[in-house]
């Protein structure tokens, strides 16, 4: 996954239609390429599927993350309050737990949250400076497919026949992505 | 089978929706925004002269005195911490309930949550009275022990829950917008604002490989920050509840305040996008009279809701059988300071019952005067809460009387013009509804289209 992120050359197709793209990713899989991606000015719903993606692991690192916040603020107001420097306050005992599970669940979210964007970000690759951009329209109103030179049995003429047959609008081959 | 309201109207291609939602970044500075930003910015001026006279002269300027500790500083903190909940219920579990309409108004709500939030900020930072000193609210190792924050106060929990709900609100609000900020990218015509954009979007590309994991972030963002609204604002009524003074020392606060939070929030949201709409014609077609209409039904409800509260308190501190409890609500009402009672149950329970008549509702004059007098009604709930609780509380002779100075005065009146210039920055220089979000439910509502719905 974190390969691709390196700029390759290769073949663009470009469509108009959400539908269009969504056919041509299938396609594309069929073909048997396997490192090709979609670009879309938005997430197109059943792209994952036609692309054959697997479901987003950042979930796990959320969980992972929130535990750890939890089990981090439970550590830390036992240490200052019952350990460090123990001070009774309003006559409750030293570690006196409910009074602690705000902040556990504030750090629960606060480290749980920070850490899935953490991870969106090393991913994705962000934030990356000058990214090369295949055409500006691709934010705006157009779809996508993008074949890696270093893809599996990558050939010009027959991606390029691939495009055509899918009806794209326009074919390119730019030196990188 | 019913018909569904269109959530964009008119038959637009996405290159239109681009072109609207970009049309007020690129259109260069007008006149007319210029005017209200410079008035906005003599406004918070007002604002930072009152505040850096508290600050280098002292909290005594304010009308806090023995026995009312907690003023005009506490009520406005309050004030603009629940403003901000709208834009997370927007954002955030409407989002995870699939309630679409939301995505017309969620990036100007969050945006009015984060500078709500801003805003209310400053208030519990010089409330400390040495607000250099601020630091000591956060625990780092000091060389006086080390010396520790007491993890058992509720004023405590509230630094971390208000730290915790700004930085995940500003997360969830940038990650949301950074497509859009591609698209503005791409879009820019000059070196300038390409290399800003081009920094701010994070070189995104839109590459559905990163769509994935994105989209995947952005619902655990919002399924992060709707316990955490919920708990924000129970948070703040614990600075109450856990103490034992009557009028403070009851359960109901958390879901009271949570719903009076709501309340107001959404009075603020249709406070704002009226008047976006009226000075942006283009957003009309995306926040439509419909959103309105919808947002206008909810604060009839949370309306309803708040005066249910104040009822059962009411009942509660009669049932309850203790004296005290019982003379902080009949002095409420009845006593030196019901004035400030009665402004707040009927701008907040009887106006906006209007909402029931569906002109009412629909209305965008009435719907924005209706949703300023909930806005002086929720201050003054939280004015009338924290105020008439201290001013009579055990024993006649420690009452006494809160005054408003210049001070009071010129903080809450300042304080709308931070808010309103960080808005008005806002409306200018950043994408007011989202674009990447909004082509997906284009076509909801519409003859032969909405097959995502």
């Amino acid at each position: 996954m974190l390969k691709s992120l390196n700029p390759t050359g290769g073949l663009v197709g470009i469509w108009s239609e959400e539908h269009q793209v969504i056919s041509a990713a299938k396609a594309v899989r069929d073909a048997g390429y396997k490192k090709f991606d979609a670009i879309t000015p938005f997430p197109v719903h059943g792209m994952d599927d036609a692309m054959g993606l697997k479901a987003s692991w950042l979930p796990w690192v959320t969980f992972f993350a929130g535990i750890f916040g939890c089990g981090f603020a439970v550590w830390f107001q036992w240490y200052v309050a019952a350990y460090d420097w123990p001070l009774i306050i309003g006559g409750k005992p030293f570690f006196s737990l409910p009074a602690f599970v705000p902040i556990m669940f504030e750090l629960t979210v606060l480290i749980g949250g920070l850490s899935t964007v953490g991870a969106l970000f090393v991913v994705c690759g962000l934030p990356k400076v000058n990214p090369p951009i295949i055409d500006p329209r691709l934010t705006d109103d157009r779809f996508a497919i993008f074949i890696p030179e270093t893809d599996v049995g990558y050939n010009v003429e027959k991606i390029d026949k691939l495009f055509r047959q899918l009806g794209a609008e326009e074919i390119k081959k730019i030196a990188e992505f | 089978m019913i018909g569904r309201a269109p959530l964009v109207l008119g038959r637009k291609t996405f290159a239109d929706i681009t072109n609207d939602i970009c049309a007020p970044v690129e259109g260069g500075t007008k006149r007319g925004w210029l005017s209200l930003f410079a008035l906005t910015l003599v406004w918070a001026g007002i604002f930072f002269s009152v505040v850096g006279a508290i600050v280098c002269i002292g909290t005594g300027l304010m009308g806090i005195s023995h026995p009312v500790g907690w003023g005009t500083m506490i009520v406005t903190f309050v004030f603009w911490i629940g403003i901000g909940h709208a834009g997370t219920l927007i954002s955030a579990i409407l989002f995870l309930f699939r309630q679409k309409w939301r995505t017309g108004i969620a990036r100007a709500a969050e945006a009015m949550t984060i500078f709500a939030v801003m805003t209310a900020g400053i208030f519990p930072a010089l409330h400390t009275g040495r607000p250099w000193l601020d630091l000591w609210l956060f625990p780092y190792p000091n060389q006086r022990g080390p010396l520790w924050i007491n993890f058992r106060s509720p004023l405590l929990w509230d630094v971390f829950a208000v730290s915790t709900y700004f930085t995940i609100s500003l997360v969830f609000w940038y990650i949301g917008m950074v497509p859009d900020l591609a698209t503005l990218r791409d879009r820019a015509k000059d070196k300038v604002s390409k290399t800003i954009y081009g920094m701010l979007s994070l070189g995104w590309r839109g590459n559905n490989r990163a769509w994935s994991h994105y989209e995947s972030t952005y619902l655990i963002l919002a399924g992060l920050s709707t316990p955490l609204v919920l708990s924000v604002h129970s948070i703040v009524s614990f600075d109450f509840a856990v103490s034992l003074l009557p009028g403070w020392h009851t359960t109901i606060f958390p879901p009271y305040f949570v719903a009076g939070a709501i309340f107001s929030g959404f009075a603020m949201v249709v406070t704002l996008l009226t008047l976006v709409r009226t000075a942006y014609p283009q957003f009309q077609d995306y926040i439509t009279l419909d959103h309105l209409e919808v947002m206008n039904k909810i604060i009839m409800t949370t309306g309803l809701m708040v005066g249910y509260a104040y009822a059962s308190e009411f009942f509660i501190a009669w049932y309850s059988g203790n004296g005290y409890e019982r003379y902080t609500f009949i002095n409420r009402a009845f006593g030196p300071m019901s004035w400030s009672y009665w402004i707040m149950v009927s701008c907040n329970v009887l106006i906006p019952q209007l909402f029931w008549i569906k002109s009412v509702r629909r209305g965008i004059i009435p719907m924005f005067i209706i949703s300023i007098f909930v806005n002086i009604g929720m201050w003054f709930e939280r004015f009338v809460i924290t105020v008439t609780s201290l001013h009579r509380d055990f024993l006649p002779g420690s009452w006494g009387m809160f005054h408003f100075t210049w001070a009071d005065l010129g903080l809450i009146f300042g304080s709308f013009g931070m808010f309103l210039m960080l808005f008005m920055l806002f409306i200018r220089f950043l994408p007011a509804v989202s674009i990447a979000e909004i082509k997906p439910v284009m076509n909801v509502g519409k003859e032969g289209g909405g097959h995502h719905a």
